[in-house]
């Protein structure tokens, strides 16, 4: 049973609130049940709560290394990972056809989720992995597929994605790293990379790096980048390791969290011996990193509600048990000190984060649900819908949770006090871990830009449009029932309060304000954001309000509280956009016109 | 050689369970429900024995409700090959199960018949005894080891003071103890086989077993809060107090 996340969450927001069960009625998941589905989670439960936490912390205080010119992280490491893939969690959602399970992604998510909530660090490694095969087998070549998926899926090979360069991370425009033609589709690679999660270790028997380079003589900028396979060992057509194929590392990251996972500088192509395979056409690199994108990002989202409910159902336990002071009324110091849990206070904070991590993994979980939909919905249409409804959606789904989760492990350490601040308890970690899912997978600055100058004007406002349509389908079930009229109503204003300050920004752009429009898109982001989570904390509220009443005396507690997370957001989160929106409107310029001298 | 391993669906060990206000009873309704540890053991032995080679067939068995697939569904996801559901709305207690455990065993005639000592809700340790008993076959309980030896099997037994070792005559009932073997988890691969093996279900009236309760709860309570402790001024005072007021020693 976890301890760094709520089962009985997870299982509302699966079955109750997105009703993930029904996928199996289509052929694709045919082979699944909710009793598979069950088993599943059980099994996460309890990997996750053996090796991977129990190598959290001590992973964090030995961090990964290079000893006698290999990385060395700690060895229960090892253990774990092996543990997971031999039970098939890497595999999960891939399709059969490669050795994966065809599980749904929302399932698969909520697994990972659970590993993740007890070892962050560590499931940046498998995470990549999945990704790297879901990238092979949406753009690579029938023989790439077989080589590399199914031994991606076995443990026998890792994952990383090579993007940033040292002088390059947020700019891909700007990458240096080479690719000259050698035959075929062999090309030879030289140039260095920055910031690779798992770029060198000694987990797996090689590593394969999905490399974007640019070929000499192509069109510049974004438009001239090419996807390589580069493996650490080359590998025959069977896929047997052979020598080394000149990937060197370069140092490692001293990081601030995450520390059980090397993070690398490489070199490729040292000795002008790389060599690297073509991925699809020349030219299309970009375009086919973003294939799986959307799912990495989703995986970023996931990471940092993890680390918040980690911390959440930690501080949760410890105002359980601390005792300290008492109550405003009673001024009897005879009495008995109570549990932190009963001041007002304490209370609010333990609000603040349950609404954050849970609003922020059911808003991962449905976008992960929505993939399950792009890919296998019956209907074309709907599928088409469900990609356009993602794909603007992605931004919040990446930049929120790791906002305000991370918010939540302030909390968290705050209702510890000086326990808080210590090593001997679990929270701090939760925070440094927390910290890097701003920066990562594109900034959430980069991301603003992402919502606001691409997928809310795309396709002519279509996507944004979609989404505001579906925030007031759900304002007009929750109208059914009197107890969430309020809320209804509180997100309908704030609908309109989004569209209205949507339609002064993108005025301004069609009168040629592009900076005016763009220059404070990080706060454009974040009020998006919390209207967003608003409307996936009234879809909660809707479940629980219909389960509430034949729920089991036992079970009632769980809907209450979900009902009770619900008015917090309301009352204390959701108002805030008004003042945003305000800002926004004005077309505030105090960031845009600051002159560089004047700081 | 073909194992039967019955097994028990219980409240999931981690939870914590309440008594009922009426103290007829503990609190199940909602809790998350699993296959009693100590059945994980026995199904695990089985397995383990079928992967050495000794073992063709391993029939998981459990009796009580439509939602006890569950707990058969894990087993076969273990290794079961098979899985019986004996139906019944009667709260079976180990007599009851011992008599269907018997009739199940006239039936498929396994060779062996691996059981957890006890079940963590009522903590009995008595079905497997009742089930040999009215086999009339050999039995090895608390098991910390097993082998199957010289046309027998080896059991060794952890009982007071140490370990015992016994041969048994086949067929023979073993029950399992904590240290046997640590359960392995079911593997997502595992569990979707696991649902295209063969699961049969008989009513328990079919067997033509009686499952009528012969025990009677009267009351089930929490066990007594633990009073404060004291100190004691000195060694006299401590002996004299376990000695006239605790009578310990």
């Amino acid at each position: 049973m976890s301890k760094t996340i709520n089962r009985r969450d997870i299982d509302f927001l699966l079955f109750e609130v997105f009703g993930v069960d029904r996928l199996c009625e289509r052929d694709y998941f045919a082979a699944h049940d909710r009793q598979v589905f069950n088993l599943m989670l059980d099994t996460a439960e309890r990997l996750a709560a053996g090796h991977f936490l129990g190598c959290a912390a001590g992973g964090d205080r030995n961090m990964a290394e290079v000893i006698d010119g290999r990385v060395r992280l700690v060895p229960q490491a090892k253990f774990a990972m092996d543990e997971m893939i031999d039970a098939g969690f890497v595999a999960a959602s891939l399709d059969n056809e490669y050795g994966g399970l065809q599980m749904p992604v929302a399932v698969a998510n909520a697994c990972m989720a659970i590993f993740q909530s007890a070892n962050i660090g560590l499931c940046g490694l498998p995470l990549l992995t999945i990704g790297v095969a879901n990238l092979i087998n949406a753009c690579g070549s029938a023989e790439q597929k077989s080589v590399f998926i199914p031994r991606l899926l076995n443990g026998s090979c890792y994952g990383t994605m090579c993007l940033s360069e040292p002088h390059a991370g947020s700019s891909l425009t700007d990458i240096r790293t080479r690719a000259e033609l050698v035959d075929g589709i062999n090309y030879r690679i030289t140039g260095s990379k920055m910031w690779i999660t798992g770029g060198e270790h000694e987990l797996s028997e090689n590593i394969v790096h999905m490399v974007l380079a640019k070929i000499p003589g192509g069109p510049a900028g974004v438009k001239g980048i090419s996807l390589f396979i580069v493996p650490r060992y080359r590998v025959d057509a069977e896929g047997s390791v052979g020598e080394s194929n000149d990937v060197s590392l370069a140092g490692l990251n001293h990081k601030m969290g995450q520390r059980i996972s090397p993070n690398c500088a490489l070199n490729f192509g040292e000795n002008n011996n790389c060599i690297g395979q073509l991925v699809g056409e020349q030219h299309r690199g970009l375009e086919y990193m973003f294939h799986m994108m959307n799912e990495a990002r989703i995986a970023v989202g996931l990471a940092a509600v993890s680390a918040g409910y980690a911390g959440y159902m930690y501080s949760l336990g410890y105002a359980r048990e601390r005792t300290q002071g008492r109550l405003p009324q009673d001024k009897n110091p005879a009495n008995r000190m109570v549990p932190i849990i009963r001041h007002a206070d304490v209370k609010r904070m333990l609000l603040a984060q349950k609404s954050y991590v849970e609003g922020g993994l059911a808003l991962c979980l449905f976008a992960s649900s929505l993939v399950d939909e792009e890919k296998t919905h019956p209907d074309e249409s709907a599928r088409r819908q469900a990609h356009l409804l993602l794909d603007v959606l992605i931004p919040v789904v990446k930049a929120w949770p790791s906002e305000w989760c991370l918010e939540a492990n302030k909390h968290a350490i705050q209702i510890l006090g000086g326990y808080g601040y210590t090593q001997e308890y679990p929270v701090e970690r939760l925070y440094r871990d927390n910290r890097l899912n701003m920066i990562h997978e594109g900034t959430n600055g980069i991301h603003g830009i992402d919502l606001l100058g691409r997928k809310v004007v795309m396709h002519n406002g279509a996507g944004f449009e979609l989404v505001m349509g579906e925030i007031a389908r759900s304002v007009e079930t929750a109208r059914a029932h009197k107890e969430l009229s309020e809320y209804a109503s509180g997100l309908n204003r704030a609908r309109k309060t989004v569209v209205d300050t949507t339609a002064v920004l993108t005025a301004a752009a069609a009168s040629g304000n592009v900076a005016g429009f763009m220059a404070n898109s990080s706060l454009y982001l974040d009020m998006f954001g919390h209207l967003v989570i608003a409307w996936i904390w009234l879809k909660q509220a809707i479940v629980a309000q219909r389960a509430l009443s034949g729920a089991h005396e036992s079970d009632r507690p769980f809907y209450e509280g979900k009902l009770r997370a619900c008015q917090y957001y309301f009352h204390w989160e959701l108002p805030k956009i008004t003042a945003q929106a305000e800002l926004l409107s004005s077309l505030d310029a105090s960031c845009l016109e600051m002159p560089e001298e004047a700081f | 050689m073909k194992i039967l391993v019955p097994i028990k669906r219980v409240v999931d060990a981690n939870v914590r369970v309440r008594v009922k206000s009426d103290r007829s009873g503990v609190e199940l309704a909602n809790l998350k429900m699993a296959m009693n540890p100590f059945c994980e053991i026995a199904m695990e032995e089985a397995v383990r024995q079928q992967e050495a080679g000794t073992v063709k067939e391993i029939v998981a068995v459990t009796v009580g409700g439509a939602q006890c697939q569950d707990i058969l569904r894990t087993a076969l996801a273990m290794g079961a090959d098979r899985a019986i559901l004996v139906e019944t709305d009667v709260e079976a207690q180990p007599l009851g199960v011992a008599k269907v455990l018997r009739a199940v065993a006239d039936r498929e005639k396994p060779e062996v018949i691996i059981l957890g000592k006890q079940a963590i809700d009522d903590d009995n340790n008595q079905t497997g005894q009742m089930l040999a008993a009215l086999l009339g076959w050999a039995q090895g309980t608390f098991a910390s080891k097993l082998e199957f030896a010289g046309g027998g099997l080896r059991v060794t037994r952890e009982v007071d003071g140490g370990l015992e070792t016994l041969m048994l005559k086949l067929p023979a009932i073993v029950t399992t103890d904590l240290r046997l073997n640590e359960p392995r988890y079911v593997k997502l691969p595992n569990i979707m086989k696991a649902k295209k093996k063969p699961l049969d279900v008989i009513k328990a009236a079919d067997l033509g077993v009686d499952l009528t309760s012969r025990l009677k709860v009267l009351k089930v309570e929490e066990p007594p809060a633990r009073g404060g402790g004291i100190k004691v001024a000195s060694v006299q005072e401590l002996v004299h107090r376990l000695r006239n007021e605790r009578k310990v020693i």
